[in-house]
Formats: structure tokens, C-alpha cells, sequence
């Protein structure tokens, strides 16, 4: 029990971050239909730069709180940038393009900022310096981290503020106009060029603070951290309804849960020697407590392809997205 | 022959297009012998390649690798050597294979192109295999310093050599050392997906169900992982008394350091590629006591002469495999010299039955091309740095203290092993 | 639609030029010999990406469809090959049974992804056919346990290669006193699959097929509403690329002797997507231009790159490998930007370019 506590608690932790990086997909994809490949990218940015900015602060006695904050702050600002970069450079040419186009230029754009993020940061895996002290709390037989609770708070509270957001303020409602129908939208007043930009700008600053949230809580960040990340996340997005704004944080959460269950107890249900009759079949392997396990924790990459794929082909509208015809 | 080959009518049409000559990989043996007609000039060249990674994730690896090597051959140059009564002239010809097999082949034929007389590498085991079947084909003998993949000398190839440890003497000593120092009654065993994690963890688990420890399931995760919780997790329910991890340093700092904080109490033991410096850095406290090995003698009993000229040499010390390129092409160097030829097919056998003493201690070669004997060094980690603390030779392990106290010969430093 | 090759119009001048080109290509590995045999597998390897390049066109250019995984196939033909002839299993079938076999895999592989996915929006399509290219790869990285099929990142080695009777392809020959190495008669072998391939491509391009291919591309609706059976069509052009790939991946694992997961991974996927969107999506001519350009690039950068920066700074600044990736990910931005039909466009992938599209 406590051990399923465990992966639960884990896969939470790991589904927050999840969800905050699949905001960013699908607010993009709400509004303009485009996949941004090159999302993951800019997570990896944020916490390249973070580190950076947080290895430099480590020795001068800041409180740790305060360093990781700093970091995050010098993170935000070169995320938003970035993107807003990329968008103007790469994607808003290509607006009335073939769908496909953009989503091209989005792979180039994502091989060229890993590739320039190895130029400056190189190859090495950049470590977190040991600042946070270790603080453990008990629950239900299982350990919880004060940086998993952070995580999950800090993912709540970017919920709320970007509900609140979306549906509260003027920008907001220009966001949802411009989803609808950008033409009309346009009409009516709204920049739609602006819209798009702060779109691609507001999903930046939450992939910087999903970078420095993964990378305070593995310890590690490298140039190749974005694109697995990345994609998860979208299958995350994809999971939950994709352009819509809840079914990330539950596609999120769902996923990271997902993976970690799986990768926790489907080496145990697929031990082949725990069936009578097919433990007999298989024999010698299987005698003195052996073991004949068809898929253990080295499919745990495999979980969230799975669940792209089955979401996309049998509820592409995904848990929480209402039906979306064919707009191809 | 060549040379008839205008009168041909096939060739006729394609001589005018330039197909005639370098017939590539054919001349490559006779070739050192006739450049050197023998009354004017009385010197010889003789062509030493280095293979190794000089680009991509590892090329400081490779860099390393080539140095150990250039360091001989200007040693060489430097003592004037004479070989068929000539005087020779070694030349480093370095290649860059990115690690990456598809490239090690490419390069592997541009050195046999470039007709040298043998070739130090490749530095990874996923280039050494695809290479060795083009340098078989042309005669070409190499021999890698730091490919411990036992397929690499178990496809029959005549040329092939290594002079590091294979996993299959790494594994079981770490595994045995393990077992006598932790005494473990359940081990769990976690690699990384890739040929060198997954070949170690192989090795490692044989060696420990033939000592009678029950082994868990293996778990994996891949080179790039970054969040064990999931398998630590499943790994607390089992309560191993140890775990071993085949894979690099960059997967196993976040590994050590989650399971200390999920509360893993197990003894953790890693192999070469995570056995650095850089653990302490990535895990932190977490690091403490981790067991760790490493192909070779450890740098603290090291050949102070190798370590000395290298320095001097490059200005900076040598990280890992560099004493085992370095006595690789001592080792071409020395057949020759016993051949009095450079010529691979005369100087093969030379080689084959050589006994040399080198930075990494005394070098033969089994029926495979494998080094006889070579030791493994057993490392703890404390307060953050890692200390030796046996040495295992021949399946058996000596503390490391008796060992310094015994006198034992010169050895050398060595680190981690290519991703690959 | 004008067909490519329009040998009705003036033949004579048209065969001298094919005769001209076919001694240029048959007699090239003789010239690249001469600098190195190195460059003939150079020249190999382009061949096979041009193969591949052909293969992924079917389904990129043609049907219209943007495949991710397209590397999955390569990977397949690769592996089935290789099991079929290596120590691994102690099977050692002749090549000409296990290339179709391998083409047959391939395709299967093609319409088990195909069959659940082809009904998605094109975007959508590319993702789920990412997804597929990464299992198949973690697949083929973890079958080591618990039946070892593939040897997971061990690899497969000793692989055998092409043996035509007596003729074995990976030796080094005497033929009339003229030396001919393994590379070379790879080479002529690849460029024999690549005339077919390319024969069989063109002649698609202007068959029921091809159009039936073209008008789905174009407008699916309509294309159904001409009575085309969409998802079949589309299932032979996800089909028949895949074969191809898999074709190319069996050459690829007897020429390497050597395969193991890490040559199938996203990256290639991508290239060859490169490769095709560079040279033209939709022109078999633009594809082969793109797939021979991206293919050479890594061997001109690795020799005048590194050389030109030690000059400059004494030391290299950039790696080769990291500027053709830089180049890469340039050449699908650049291209989309501003020639999006690519260096040689196809008429029809032009026009249809060219023209807005509503959503």
C-alpha cells in the first residue's frame, strides 16, 4: 500500500510538470492549430539558463528559496524572448499555409535551438549545486519532498491563475475569439497578431518555470532534456483535450501517474511465472522463484506513445475537449 | 599488374574516366616495403592511425585516446629507431568516428586508404565492431585501449587486440567484490539500455546468481533518464541489500540521490561509467559509499614516468584510457621493431605472442587477442572522493593497501567507458 | 500533368543523356576510388538515403501524408535481414530470399499503422507516426529480454553480406587486372534498386494510383466524392513506402555488417524528412537532389570545416556534426519560408502551395 502510495505520489509530481509544459502546447494549438515542436526546447532553455544563473548564486549565502527564485526570474524573461522570436520569425509567415508547413518549420526550429543551446552550454549535464536541504514528510507509509510539494502547489497555482486569465481578463477573451474564428475575431477589433504573440509569450514563461521545477527536482539539466519531455507533455495536452485548458493540467497529471504505475507494476503483471499454468509451460526459467517478464520499466517511454496514439485514434477530442470536426 | 590494365578492352573505356589505379584496400601491406626503394634515402614512414571520437558527446574521451597514442609515437620518433636497417619514421594519422557506428565504418576505410601499417581504437565498442570486420579484410592489426564489449574479440578476427579489460572481466569482479564486502542476500540490477549498461549488468548478474544471491527482475531506464523514482520505488517494496547500475555518470548521480530520499537503504555499486568525480558533484552526500570500479590500475599507482612525459607533453593529465592507447602503440611499435618489418602480415604474429611491459602493467595476449590478466581496481566513495580500495586480478581481490605495500609494478588512471 | 520523362518529344537527344549519365553513375566509383575507397561508401550511403528519400516521397510527396517514423521501416528491413542472416539465430538465408521478405515485413508494419491512424488530420497523423517510429525502436532496444531476439543495444554483427553464387559483394576483386572492391560493387548494386525504384516511382507517379494518390493530397473530400476509396489509397501509399524503407534497411545491414537500434533513431527519421522537403516534396528528381545535398553535407563539412577553423583559431570552435544539424533544422525552416515547394518543386505541389488554404 504504502508502495502505491509511492508511484502515486511520484507520478503526480512528475505529471505537474507535465501538465504546466503541456499548457504551452495547448494554448498554441487552441488558437492557431499549430503543433509547437519547438515547445520542449524552450522548457530546456529555462532550465539551462536557471542553473546557470543558480550555480553562479550558490556560493555568495543567498537562502536557497531566494537563489531558485532568481533563477527562475532570469529564466522567464529569455524563454519569452525566445518564443517570441520564433514566432515572428518562423511561424507567423506561415499562418495561411498548409497546415503541414508550419509544423516543418517547427521541427527545423526545434533542431536549431538544441543544437545552439549545446553550443553554449556544451554537452555536459549541468548539476544542480546541493543547496536545498532535504526535507522529508510522511504520508500514508510513503516519503514526500518539500520540492514535490512545491511542485504541486506551484502547478495549482498557475491553474488558477491561468483560468483566471483565459476567462477573466480582456486578453483572455480576445485568446478565445481568436480560437473560434481569427477572421471574424479580427474584425471585431481584436489584434490577432497580438493575441498570437502573447499567446506564444505566456507559454513560454510557464515552460521556464516547468524548466526550473524539473530541473530542481531531478538535479540535472543537459541540452537533449526538451524533445522527450516535450513530447510527453503533448501527449499529455493531447490526452486531455488538446486547446483545451483544464484537459492539460488533467492530461498531465493523468500521464505522469500513468508512467509511473506502469513502470512500477507492469513488470510484475507481465512475470509470465506468476501464472500457474504458464509458468509450467515456460519451466526451468520460471523454477526457484525465477523470473519471465515480457515488458518491465525499460517501456516506460513506450507508456506515453501508447496513449497518444489510442486517445488519438479512438477519442481524438481527448478526455476533456469537445468534439472538433475535421478543420483540416 | 596494375599496369596491364590499358590493354584490356573493358578497362580501356574506363581508364579515359580515371578508374586505373589505388586499388584502395589491396596494396596496403606491400606498400611501406616499395616507397622505400632501398639505396638513397635510407628512412621509412610508417603510418599509425588513432580512431576514436574527437567530436560529439565524449570527444574529451577521444582526445585523450589520441594523445596516449601520439605520446608513443614521438617517443618513438624521438629514440630512432631502426627497422629492415632503415631509419623509421612514425606518423600519427588521426581520425574522428563521432562514436557513431555508421561513421566508424566510413573512417575505418579511409584509414585502410591511407595504407597504415596498424591502428589504435576505436574508443567505443559500437564502432570497434562495425571497423573490425574492414580492418580484417585488409590485414590491418588494431588494437583498442578502451572497447571492453567481449563480441569485439570473439568474431575469430586474426587482427584484432585489446589491451583493457573486457566486461566479462569487469562484471564478475565487481559483482565478487560486492558480494564478499556487502554480502547481499538480493540484489537488484538497473541498466541503462545501452550496449555498454546493459552488457555490464549482464556480466554482473551472472557472476552474482553463480554465487548463489538472488537477482531481481532487471529494471532499466535509458542513457538520458533522469527520473528513477518509479523503479526505486518498486525496488524499496523488494528491499534489495544492493543494487548494481550499469551506466554512465549522468543517469546514476539522479538515481543515487532519489533513492536516498525515497529511502532506499540498499549499498549501491556501479560500474566504470559512473565511476568519476563528477558522482560526487551530481548526488551530492547521496554519493557516500557507493562501490565503484574501474577497468586498469588507479591513477595513484600509476607509471610516473608515463604520467610525467604526458603531462609535459599536453599540459594537462591524462583522464582515462590514455595509458592503454599509449602502450597500444608502443605495443605495434614493439612488434615491428621484433619483425624488423612494418609490414602487417610479417609483424602480425610478432604481436600476437608479444609480452610487454607498459603505463598499465605487464601486457600478453590470449589466443582472442584479449589481455591475460588484466586488473580491475575497486574504488569507494568518501566524503566525496573516490578512493581505492582493492585490486582484482585473475578473479581475485587484493586490498589496496597491501597492494601499494607489496611494490606492485606501474600502472595507470582510467575512467569511464564510452557511452557506446 | 506533364509526365517527367517525355520521350516522345525528341528521344535521340534524350537517350545520348541518359547513356551519358548512366556511364557517369556506373563509372564513378572508379573516380572516387582514386581518392579513396572511403568516398564509394560515402557514395553507398547516399544512394541509400536516396532510396530512402524515394520511399518516404511516396507518402510525403505523393499521398501528401508527413510521416515521423518513417525510419521505423529502414529499421525493420534492417532487422529482419539481419536475423535471417547472422550467427544470431545461425540463419543464413541468400539475400534474394530475405530482401522481399524484408520489403513484405516492412509493408505490413506500413499498414498495421497505417490501418488505425490513416483517418486522422494531417498533423495529428505525423505525431501518432513519431510515436510509432520511437516504439518501434524501443521495441527492437529491449527484445533482449526475456527471449533474446534482438540483442537489444548489443547489436547484431557479422552480419552476412550480398553473395550471388560465387560472387561475394563485401571482397575485393581482380576482374581483368582491374581491382574492384566490396564498396564498388555495392555500388553498382544500389544504383540497380535505385534505377527501379526510381522506374517504378515515375511510373506510379503517372498511373490510376498516383492520381488517385494526387487527388487525396489535394482535397480528401472531393477525392471521396469521385468515388476514390481514400483509406485504401492511402494504405498502399503508407504500404509502398514502407517496403522501399525496408528494402534500403536490409542493404544497409549487409553493407554494415553491423546494426544496432541507435542507427534507427529520430534524428534519421527527420533527415530523410529533410531530404524530401528540401528537394521538392511530390518531384522524384528534387527528392534524389536533396537526399544526394543532405547526405554529402556531413562529409564536405567534416573535411573543410574543422580544417578552415584550426586555421582561423588554432582550434575547432564548432563541430562539423553540430553545423550540419544547425543546417539541418536551417534548411526545413528556410525551404517552408520562402520555397516551401523546395529547390525543385513539382508542378502540382507548387500550385497547390502557392494557393491559400482555408481552414
Amino acid at each position: 500500500m504504502d508502495i502505491f502510495v509511492q508511484q502515486l505520489i511520484n507520478g503526480l509530481t512528475l505529471g505537474a510538470v507535465y501538465a504546466v509544459v503541456a499548457l504551452g502546447y495547448t494554448m498554441v494549438y487552441g488558437i492557431i492549430q499549430l503543433i509547437n515542436f519547438a515547445h520542449g526546447e524552450v522548457v530546456m532553455i529555462g532550465a539551462m539558463v536557471a542553473f546557470t544563473v543558480i550555480n553562479l548564486l550558490a556560493a555568495g549565502g543567498l537562502p536557497p528559496l531566494a537563489v531558485v527564485l532568481i533563477g527562475a526570474a532570469c529564466a522567464i524573461p529569455v524563454c519569452m524572448l525566445v518564443s517570441y522570436t520564433v514566432e515572428r520569425l518562423a511561424y507567423r509567415p506561415l499562418r495561411r499555409a498548409p497546415r503541414l508547413a508550419p509544423l516543418i518549420t517547427a521541427i527545423g526550429v526545434s533542431i536549431i535551438l538544441q543544437h545552439l543551446a549545446m553550443l553554449v552550454w556544451s554537452r555536459n549535464v549541468l548539476a544542480f549545486p546541493q543547496i536545498i536541504p532535504l526535507k522529508t514528510f510522511h504520508f500514508l507509509g510513503a516519503t514526500v519532498t518539500g520540492v514535490q510539494l512545491t511542485i504541486l502547489g506551484i502547478c495549482a497555482a498557475i491553474m488558477c491563475g491561468l483560468a483566471a486569465l483565459v476567462y477573466r481578463t480582456r486578453l483572455g477573451r480576445a485568446m478565445r475569439a481568436t480560437a473560434q474564428n481569427p477572421q471574424v475575431a479580427g474584425l471585431m477589433g481584436v489584434d490577432i497578431n497580438r493575441v498570437i504573440a502573447s499567446t506564444f509569450v505566456i507559454g513560454a514563461a510557464l515552460a521556464a518555470v516547468a524548466g526550473v521545477m524539473v530541473g530542481t527536482y531531478y538535479g540535472v539539466a543537459q541540452y537533449t532534456m526538451g524533445s522527450i519531455l516535450g513530447l510527453k507533455a503533448f501527449a499529455a495536452a493531447v490526452l486531455g483535450g488538446i486547446g483545451n485548458v483544464p484537459g492539460a493540467m488533467v492530461g498531465g497529471l493523468l500521464l505522469g501517474v500513468v508512467e509511473a504505475l506502469g513502470a512500477g507494476y507492469i513488470g510484475d503483471i507481465t512475470d509470465l511465472c506468476r501464472y500457474g499454468p504458464l509458468a509450467r509451460a515456460i519451466g526451468e526459467r520460471c523454477a526457484d522463484g525465477g523470473h519471465f517478464v515480457l515488458f518491465g520499466s525499460n517501456y516506460q517511454d513506450v507508456f506515453a506513445f501508447v496513449v497518444l496514439i489510442l486517445v488519438l485514434v479512438f477519442r481524438p477530442s481527448g478526455l476533456l475537449g469537445e468534439r472538433v470536426g475535421d478543420r483540416a | 599488374m596494375k599496369l596491364k590494365l590499358g590493354l584490356t578492352v573493358l578497362a580501356a573505356s574506363l581508364a579515359v574516366i580515371g578508374c586505373g589505379d589505388k586499388p584502395a584496400d589491396t596494396k596496403k601491406t606491400a606498400e611501406v616495403k616499395k616507397d622505400a626503394p632501398p639505396p638513397p634515402p635510407p628512412s621509412i614512414e610508417i603510418k599509425i592511425a588513432h580512431v576514436g571520437p574527437l567530436t560529439g558527446g565524449i570527444a574529451h574521451l577521444g582526445k585523450d585516446n589520441e594523445n596516449g597514442a601520439r605520446l608513443a609515437i614521438d617517443e618513438a620518433n624521438a629514440a630512432k629507431i631502426k627497422i629492415d636497417g632503415k631509419d623509421a619514421k612514425f606518423i600519427l594519422v588521426p581520425e574522428d568516428d563521432q562514436a557513431d557506428p555508421k561513421v566508424g565504418t566510413t573512417v575505418a576505410q579511409k584509414v585502410v586508404d591511407a595504407k597504415v601499417a596498424g591502428v589504435v581504437g576505436h574508443l567505443n565498442s559500437g564502432t570497434s565492431i562495425p571497423a573490425s570486420d574492414i580492418y580484417n579484410k585488409a590485414g590491418i592489426p588494431v588494437i583498442s585501449g578502451s572497447a571492453t564489449n567481449p563480441k569485439l574479440t570473439e568474431q575469430g578476427f586474426k587482427v584484432q587486440f585489446r589491451v583493457v579489460a573486457r566486461d566479462d572481466q569487469q562484471g564478475p569482479a565487481v559483482a565478487n567484490y560486492l558480494a564478499s564486502a556487502a554480502k547481499p542476500k538480493l540484489v537488484a540490477v538497473i541498466d541503462d539500455a545501452t550496449a555498454y549498461g546493459e552488457g555490464l549488468a549482464n556480466e554482473v548478474e551472472k557472476s552474482l546468481k553463480g554465487a548463489n544471491i538472488k537477482v531481481l527482475p532487471r529494471e532499466k531506464g535509458t542513457d538520458k533518464t533522469t527520473d528513477w523514482k518509479a523503479v526505486l520505488t518498486k525496488l524499496k517494496g523488494r528491499n534489495p541489500d544492493a543494487i548494481f547500475y550499469g551506466g554512465m555518470d549522468a543517469t546514476g548521480g539522479p538515481m543515487l540521490k532519489q533513492a536516498r530520499e525515497l529511502g532506499v537503504k540498499a549499498v549501491f555499486s556501479f560500474g566504470d561509467g559512473a565511476c568519476t568525480d563528477e558522482m560526487a558533484k551530481l548526488a551530492g552526500a547521496a554519493a557516500d559509499g557507493l562501490l565503484c570500479s574501474q577497468a586498469g590500475l588507479p591513477p595513484q599507482a600509476a607509471d610516473k614516468k608515463f604520467l610525467e612525459a604526458y603531462k609535459k607533453a599536453f599540459n594537462v593529465d591524462p583522464i582515462l584510457y590514455a595509458p592503454f592507447t599509449y602502450d597500444a602503440a608502443n605495443l605495434l611499435i614493439e612488434a615491428m621493431k621484433k619483425a624488423n618489418s612494418a609490414d602487417p602480415a610479417k609483424y602480425l604474429p610478432e604481436l600476437a605472442k608479444i609480452e610487454h611491459s607498459g603505463a598499465s602493467g605487464k601486457i600478453a595476449f590470449d589466443e582472442k587477442g584479449d589481455r591475460k590478466g588484466a586488473e580491475i581496481t575497486i574504488f569507494t566513495m568518501k566524503g566525496g572522493k573516490l578512493e581505492p580500495t582493492a585490486i582484482v586480478k585473475d578473479g581475485k581481490s587484493v586490498s589496496y593497501a597491501e597492494f601499494v605495500g607489496g611494490g606492485a609494478p606501474a600502472a595507470a588512471p582510467a575512467k569511464d567507458e564510452a557511452k557506446k | 500533368m506533364k509526365p517527367l520523362i517525355d520521350v516522345r518529344g525528341r528521344p535521340l537527344l534524350l537517350w545520348i543523356g541518359i547513356a551519358a549519365i548512366a556511364v557517369a553513375l556506373i563509372a564513378l566509383p572508379f573516380v572516387l576510388s582514386m581518392v579513396g575507397t572511403t568516398w564509394v561508401r560515402i557514395a553507398n550511403l547516399a544512394v541509400l538515403y536516396v532510396l530512402l528519400a524515394l520511399g518516404l516521397n511516396i507518402v510525403v510527396g505523393f499521398a501528401g501524408l508527413l510521416d515521423l517514423g518513417y525510419i521505423a521501416f529502414y529499421a525493420v528491413g534492417a532487422y529482419v535481414y539481419a536475423l535471417l542472416a547472422s550467427p544470431h539465430f545461425g540463419l543464413h538465408l541468400p539475400f534474394w530470399i530475405i530482401l522481399p521478405i524484408g520489403a513484405a515485413v516492412a509493408a505490413l508494419f506500413g499498414v498495421l499503422l497505417g490501418a488505425p491512424t490513416l483517418k486522422l488530420r494531417g498533423d495529428y497523423l505525423a505525431i501518432v507516426t513519431l510515436g510509432f517510429g520511437e516504439i518501434v525502436r524501443i521495441f527492437l532496444n529491449n527484445l533482449s529480454q526475456p527471449v533474446n531476439i534482438t540483442r537489444g543495444p548489443q547489436g547484431i554483427a557479422q552480419i552476412d553480406p550480398f553473395r550471388i553464387g560465387p560472387l561475394d559483394l563485401s571482397t575485393t576483386d581482380r576482374v581483368l587486372g582491374v581491382v574492384i572492391s566490396g564498396p564498388m560493387k555495392y555500388y553498382w548494386l544500389l544504383l540497380a534498386v535505385m534505377v527501379v525504384v526510381i522506374l517504378i516511382n515515375v511510373r506510379l507517379q503517372n498511373s490510376r494510383i498516383g492520381r488517385a494518390w494526387e487527388a487525396v493530397r489535394e482535397d480528401e473530400t472531393a477525392a471521396r466524392a469521385m468515388g476514390i476509396d481514400t483509406t485504401a489509397v492511402k494504405l498502399l501509399a503508407f504500404a509502398m513506402g514502407a517496403s522501399f524503407g525496408g528494402i534500403a534497411g536490409g542493404m544497409f545491414a549487409s553493407i554494415q555488417g553491423f546494426i544496432s537500434p541507435e542507427s534507427f533513431v529520430l534524428v534519421e527519421s527527420i533527415m530523410v524528412v529533410a531530404m524530401v522537403v528540401l528537394g521538392g516534396m511530390g518531384n522524384i528528381w528534387g527528392v534524389i537532389l536533396g537526399a544526394v545535398l543532405l547526405s554529402f553535407v556531413p562529409e564536405i563539412l567534416r573535411w573543410t570545416v574543422a580544417p578552415f577553423q584550426n586555421a582561423l583559431f588554432g582550434k575547432q570552435l564548432v563541430e562539423p556534426e553540430v553545423i550540419r544539424m544547425l543546417l539541418f533544422g536551417l534548411a526545413l525552416v528556410l525551404v517552408m519560408l520562402f520555397r516551401p515547394a523546395g529547390l525543385l518543386p513539382s508542378s502540382v505541389r507548387q500550385r497547390e502551395l502557392a494557393g491559400e488554404e482555408a481552414r
